[in-house]
């Protein structure tokens, strides 16, 4: 019987997912995919983590749990260091896998190898090696399945490049054919990580309001890693977390080449690099009064009601200050 | 050219020795009041934590006093910390303060690019006059360290509630004026006998507790509400995890200076609950947890600013730590609405089930 190993659908699940199932799957394993958030995962998830924690942390530890309910024979948990040179990702994934071992209970195998390669590309092997001894591959095996997932992910990559949304992705290289999108008459940038934009729970369905009322939704994962860096390029200093760098430098070249008609800036409450990044994006925007700006706090309380008035007045106040220009 | 920083605790005798010893002006701000985090909790962010908030405060307030020149370490992440001087950069241009901003990061390529930093602010001086000066510094945080150090264990003992307070502050004017190594000397002798004539009931048994966590609220006695002192005067004796001087020694040379305790100690042991560095100090935190309990402290108290992160990993862990090790662990958040009454209630009612725990033990052994 092959092994089934849990993924859960949070933090970085939105941009790994494709390269992790198939890696595993080469490995032998069966994945399981934890459950789309709901209320009741969210409320597991607060119930074990601490208060202070931030709403993408909670959240994951609501998926952990409802894979442990699933029974699973392992999780996947990598701890995610660096996934590129120089750079952090933020130090609650730093710690992430620790923070889940002492709280939850019950668990079963954490995979919590650590991918950094913030300062060798070649410690991906590593990686790979240590998650094959779960599965009883050898260095060899493990090195070859990876290099055999990763076009998947170089084509998912691409398709969010060209402007699908993750799980718009997954059903493509899944074979299905993408829906075409209704008539648009605004372009609009929601900027924030993308465990918060793309969980239409935790965002409010965010991105399907803005598309129903008629907006094309550009988010910084539709940009080429050249049109982020050309964006971070005002900066005095390299920014070290790569989700915050990828959303700082996308609002930027966004705003900079006149490419949207409005920026939502979407934070999760009490997350670190949100609170410096989102003020350096909203100084730097307020500073030349182009292009409309929203910032949007989440978190476990947040009303759907005041959100969706909030959105409308913003679309309202966007479409008047085109007429009039 | 006018030099400020911004405060942790008694950092500035440090800083200020060394940039005089330079003969370099410095401007240091006003102590941390309400009005430094009211200014700071205006213009910052509002999930920035607190000592970005204060350090802005800091910032204008030094701008009062005609500093236009900031001194700031850097950091290559993942903690805020790395980040704080450009963010603090431009909420201060958008008050229109134009600060001149000399940040000293570590090094990306070579060290040049650090020596170019310092450059920026010693001028043209000599190199040599320059490291004479860094030690100068360094042997200043030394002092203050012994100091506060004597004040933890003669405060729970002190005969008259405040005395030891007062020393304190005399025994640190003493060493922040200083102007040379040979008068740093005296000046140390000077202030261990006043620290010395504060009367006190030196036999009198005390709880030890750590106080442990992150650094700034650790060191900045504003940011913490004085809990050093008010555990001082509910009898109990502290150790603080973190020093400056160990600090210094630990991040900035490297450890060359031996003979002094280094948070390796604490690093060694927390690999059972967080085997991975998480950034800023929170590896530290936790092993600094187990390592007290093995010293058979009677309890410990985490400190960390509200939405700290490194600290939010080591607060989700150190529950683990408390309930294998026995030895109870308390996490106090500060932020700008940390009030001192609150504190003390809660300290008070921490230290009543230490007490009653140790009458248990004794009664258990005895």
């Amino acid at each position: 019987m092959p092994i089934r190993v849990g993924i859960p659908r949070a933090l970085l699940y939105y941009y790994y997912f494709p390269l992790w199932q198939d890696f595993l799957q080469r490995l032998g394993a069966e994945v399981v995919v934890s459950d789309l958030t709901t209320k009741g995962i969210l409320t597991r998830g607060v119930e074990h983590c601490v208060d202070e924690a931030c709403l993408p942390i909670k959240l994951a530890f609501g998926h952990v749990k409802n894979l442990v309910d699933k029974k699973v024979d392992a999780i996947f948990l990598p701890r995610m260091v660096s996934v590129a040179q120089g750079e952090y990702i933020c130090p609650k994934f730093l710690g992430f896998p620790d923070m889940v071992k002492q709280n939850v209970p019950g668990l079963p195998t954490v995979i919590d190898t650590a991918i950094n390669v913030r300062k060798k590309q070649q410690d991906i092997h590593r990686f790979t090696r240590e998650v094959g001894v779960h599965f009883n591959k050898g260095a060899v095996k493990s090195w070859l399945a990876y290099q055999r997932s990763l076009p998947i992910h170089i084509r998912y990559t691409k398709l969010l490049e060209q402007g699908h949304l993750p799980d718009e992705a997954v059903a493509v290289l899944a074979g299905k054919k993408p829906k075409a999108l209704a008539e648009t008459d605004l372009k609009v940038a929601v900027i924030g990580h993308p465990y918060n934009i793309y969980d239409p729970f935790i965002s409010m369905n965010l991105i399907s309001r803005l598309r129903k009322s008629g907006v094309k939704v550009i988010t910084a994962d539709n940009l080429t890693e050249q049109m982020v860096s050309q964006g971070v390029k005002r900066l005095p200093k390299k920014l070290f977390w790569t989700l915050s760098r990828r959303m700082t430098g996308g609002a930027l070249t966004l705003h900079d080449t006149n490419a949207v008609d409005g920026i939502i800036h979407v934070a999760a409450f009490a997350c670190g690099p949100d609170s410096m990044t989102g003020e350096l994006i909203e100084r730097f925007i307020r500073r030349d009064r182009k292009v409309p700006f929203m910032n949007i706090n989440l978190d476990e309380h947040t009303g759907e009601a005041g959100v969706v008035t909030r959105l409308e007045a913003f679309l309202d106040m966007v479409r008047w200050r085109r007429q009039a220009v | 050219m006018k030099v400020t920083f911004p405060h942790m605790g008694y950092m500035y005798v440090s800083l200020k020795g060394m940039l005089e010893y330079l003969g370099i002006d410095v401007v240091v701000p006003p102590p941390c009041s309400k009005r430094t985090l009211n200014l700071g909790v205006k213009h910052s962010p509002e999930f920035a934590c607190l000592p970005l908030k204060l350090n802005i405060g800091n910032f204008i307030e030094a701008r009062e006093l005609g500093a236009d020149t900031i001194m700031m370490a850097g950091g290559c992440g993942p903690c805020r910390f790395g980040y704080y001087a450009y963010v603090e950069n431009e909420i201060l241009k958008d008050l229109k303060i134009d600060y001149n901003l000399v940040v000293m990061e570590p090094p990306e390529k070579h060290i040049g690019e650090l020596l170019g930093r310092i450059r920026k602010i010693t001028g043209n001086r000599p190199w040599l006059q320059v490291i004479k000066a860094l030690r100068f510094g360094f042997l200043k945080a030394k002092a203050v360290d012994e100091i506060e150090n004597l004040s933890y264990q003669i405060r729970p003992r002190e005969l008259v509630k405040g005395t030891t307070d007062r020393a304190l502050e005399k025994s640190i004017d003493l060493v922040n004026e200083a102007a040379t190594p040979t008068a740093l000397t005296r000046a140390l002798a000077q202030a261990k006998e006043v620290m010395a004539a504060v009367p006190a009931d030196r036999g009198r048994p005390a709880l030890k507790v750590a106080l442990i966590g992150e650094i700034y609220t650790l060191l900045e006695p504003y940011s913490n509400v004085n809990i050093e002192r008010h555990l001082g005067y509910l009898g109990v004796e502290v150790e603080r995890a973190m020093m400056l001087s160990q600090w210094i020694n630990d991040h900035l040379f490297m450890g060359v200076v031996r003979n002094l305790p280094s948070s390796d100690r604490f690093k060694k042991v927390a690999s059972p609950y967080l085997n991975h560095f998480v950034g800023g100090h929170g590896e530290e935190t936790v092993g600094s947890a187990v390592w007290y309990a093995q010293q058979g402290f009677a309890g410990a108290i985490q400190v960390l600013p509200f939405t700290c992160m490194p600290e939010i990993v080591a607060q989700s862990i150190l529950p683990k730590v408390s309930e294998n090790t026995g030895m109870p662990i308390m996490t106090l958040i500060m932020d700008e609405h940390s009030g001192e009454a609150g504190l003390i209630t809660r300290l008070e009612a921490f230290i009543d089930l230490l007490q009653r725990k140790h009458e248990q033990k004794e009664a258990l052994t005895s």
